[in-house]
């Protein structure tokens, strides 16, 4: 008989998502499914607004990474005004991008994933989260609280206002970056750089490449934005894929043109659609973005630490890590070189200078915005009216383009942890972890309304519920 | 009795001379005395449309911008059941619009953010109506979006009475009344229109507002009307 197992909720992961596990007549997995049940519909309620109120409207989709949106809204509209921005304001918008992957990751990293990773899957749930690992890890979690609050001091100083700020505008930003605000930004990027080597080295001694092997590997193509030569970019630069042997798919192109490269699908049993490799189909165009992603997709850091570091992940093939765990080690890696992004560019005196803003009108009646967000490549892309109204737009959002992975990765880890049915807490656990690794940000990326928390469900081959597991989320 | 005859009113209890030919409200805010307003605009002619200026005299509730000085005259300006009603005429007024201040260009630099705040508005407890509206962008500099107007009609006095142009007026009727351009058409294509802008620094909320105008970026400056009228010596 096949059954069914479902986990609920997916604890310590942002938003609402369900699990279904699916078994064959012999209790073994079959096939597993990561539901997304919440429907947003941003697409549909920015329609008619102005292409003025877009950073802020669309800032809204999430509560997490609000500059991330409010970026590429801003780039998106910098394309319908036809204007090259000044130069200050890239370099603060660049700023303000790696502050917000800095929070984020470090978010991810030392508060939703931490506990897992270093207390164990295995531990007891009472203690494995943030406050038992500060039981026994007190340095790291303060140090990884500052980092975080580190980050979120960049973006607040820059905007004004922490969670959303209206500051990134089309045609550049709203504000100057004043001279105190730089130096307080300098002065604590020395302790956020101490921090995160401390981390990766804490992360490398307890995750040994056998250890690393915990969440399942899985082949698949890495997608991220790469610069001139084809170092890591976070801002602006070419879309590359690279396959699973680091060999080139997609290169040197125009991220504004991701509708040739780029089809999504939908499944009735998800709200979150599939976007996938349009040469090679649904669903076998699967790849991955965000950390993993970018990190595997870049030829380097181009900063001497975190090219150091990218030495040692890879070693000496061209094969890139499917490992899931590393997702966390890629994230780790990526906060080292944001931080040394930031400290070069607030080394640049043209970051101070007050011209942050080219006025135009609507010059041009469609525009991408792309940019990496801390999850991943995000695209916006808005048809406008000639007075600037929007008429069509649509987001592709970094959770979405893992969705293919994900459910590889939970069907993976399920398959090598469940055999005749048997299930335990620790298994479950790992099943999220999986998800974890992705960092999905459940809010942004589905359109819908409602909310339903994540469980998971097993059921059998003739569809019927054997075993339902849910917990309330934390 | 003569405009300049001296008059003596209470307010709050509170003996005040003046002179005859003044609103309550007026008189009220000579004296320091704050009463809540919103189509009010000094300088404009009153209308006494939005409600909150809701003043108690004689026992009954009056708008006290609409409402001349009498001697002997006894006003209420602040009891509870004036405070419930103005909460309440707010409300209706949030109710009727479409008004999502997160992304909103006058977000911070609103008259009816600020009332919501100073009387102590923490929710709407009418059903909210979702009107569909459709923004007005074919203004070269300006744009009108209809949710957020609440229909106090400062633009369109401000523009017959002060700019001449009388661009803007109200069409329609009860909950279908909107303002509107020339005879309903696209203020783009609106002739009589002179682009001055005073409708603009005059409309209280994010409803006439600057093209290119981000969140939170609109400021206004109403006082103009008063500051051009003095200049012109016409007040
Ligand atoms: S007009 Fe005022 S109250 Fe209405 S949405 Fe804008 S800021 Fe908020």
């Amino acid at each position: 008989m096949e059954r069914e197992i479902l986990i609920e909720p997916v604890t310590r992961i942002e938003g609402h998502a369900k699990i279904t596990v699916i078994l064959d007549r012999d209790g073994n997995v079959s096939d597993a499914r990561f539901h997304v049940t919440e429907l947003r519909g941003f697409e549909k309620f920015c329609e008619g607004r102005t292409l003025w109120e877009m950073p802020s409207l669309t800032a809204r989709i999430c509560g997490i990474c609000p500059v991330s949106h409010i970026l590429a809204s801003a780039k998106a509209g910098d394309a319908i005004l036809a204007v090259a921005i000044p130069e200050a304001a890239e370099l603060l918008r660049r700023l303000m991008n790696l502050g917000q992957l800095v929070q984020s990751h470090a978010l991810s990293f030392f508060y939703l994933s931490a506990p897992d990773l270093l207390l164990g899957w295995d531990a007891d749930p009472e203690g494995r989260n943030v406050l038992g690992l500060a039981g026994k890890e007190p340095e790291l979690v303060r140090a990884g609280i500052r980092l975080r609050a580190f980050g979120q001091g960049v973006i607040d100083r820059l905007g004004g206002k922490r969670i959303h700020p209206a500051w990134a505008v089309p045609g550049g930003v709203n504000r100057p970056l004043s001279k105190d605000d730089r130096a307080w930004m300098l002065e604590n990027i020395p302790e956020a750089k101490g921090t995160i080597l401390k981390t990766l080295d804490l992360f490398k001694s307890a995750f040994d490449a056998t250890a690393r092997s915990a969440l399942g590997e899985i082949p698949t193509m890495y997608m991220g934005l790469v610069g001139e030569s084809g170092e890591w970019e976070h801002y602006s630069g070419y879309l590359r894929i690279v396959g699973p042997e680091g060999e080139i798919v997609v290169d040197r192109y125009d991220p504004a043109g991701y509708r040739e490269v780029i089809a999504e699908a939908s499944e009735e049993w998800t709200y979150l659609k599939f976007p996938f490799y349009r040469p090679l189909g649904y669903p076998d165009g699967v790849y991955r973005v965000g950390p993993l992603g970018r990190v595997n997709a870049c030829d380097r850091f181009g900063t001497p630490l975190a090219d150091a570091e990218l030495e040692e992940f890879r070693g000496k093939t061209d094969r890139r890590s499917g490992r899931t765990i590393d997702y966390h080690y890629a994230r780790l890696i990526e906060i080292l070189a944001a931080i040394e992004r930031m400290e070069r560019l607030l080394s640049d005196e043209r970051i101070l200078s007050p011209h942050v803003r080219a006025e135009a009108g609507v010059n041009r009646t469609e525009g991408v915005g792309v940019h990496e967000a801390p999850r991943g490549t995000l695209f916006h892309r808005y048809v406008v009216d000639e007075n600037g109204l929007i008429e069509e737009a649509e987001f592709i959002v970094s959770t979405g383009h893992n969705n293919l992975a994900m459910n590889a990765t939970v069907r993976e880890i399920a398959r090598s942890y469940i055999s005749e049915g048997k299930v335990t807490e620790g298994i479950l656990n790992r099943i999220e972890g999986g998800i974890r690794a992705y960092d999905p940000c459940l809010s942004c990326s589905v359109h819908a309304i409602g909310q339903m928390p994540l469980r998971v469900d097993i059921v059998g081959p003739d569809g019927e519920l054997v075993r339902r597991i849910v917990r309330d989320s934390q | 009795m003569r405009e300049s005859d001296v008059i003596t009113i209470k307010i709050d209890g509170r003996p005040i001379a003046t002179s005859a030919g003044k609103s309550v409200l007026q008189v009220a805010k000579e004296n320091g005395i704050r009463i809540p307003t919103l189509c009010h605009l000094d300088g404009l002619s009153d209308v006494g449309v939005c409600r909150l200026c809701l003043v108690e005299i004689g026992g009954k509730l009056v708008t006290s911008c609409t409402t001349p000085v009498a001697d002997g005259m006894e006003v209420r300006t602040d009891t509870e059941e004036i405070r419930q009603h103005r909460r309440t005429v707010l409300e209706l007024i949030f109710a009727e619009g479409n008004h999502v201040c997160a992304f909103c260009p006058s977000n911070g630099n609103c008259e009816l953010q600020d009332l919501a705040c100073e009387l102590g508005m923490e929710e709407v407890r009418v059903p909210y109506s979702y009107p569909r509206n459709r923004i007005d962008a074919t203004h070269p500099r300006f744009l009108i979006d209809r949710d957020r107007c609440v229909l106090c009609g400062r633009c369109v006095r401000v523009c017959a009475e002060v700019e001449g142009a009388h661009t803007w007026d109200f069409a329609e009727r009860g909950r279908s009344v909107r303002v509107i351009t020339d005879l309903d058409i696209d203020w783009g294509d609106a002739g009589s229109c002179t682009d001055c802008g005073k409708c603009v620094e005059v409309c209280p909320t994010g409803a006439i507002i600057r093209k290119g105008a981000a969140t939170a970026e609109m400021e206004k400056e109403p006082e103009l009307v008063a500051d051009l009228l003095e200049r012109r010596g016409d007040v």
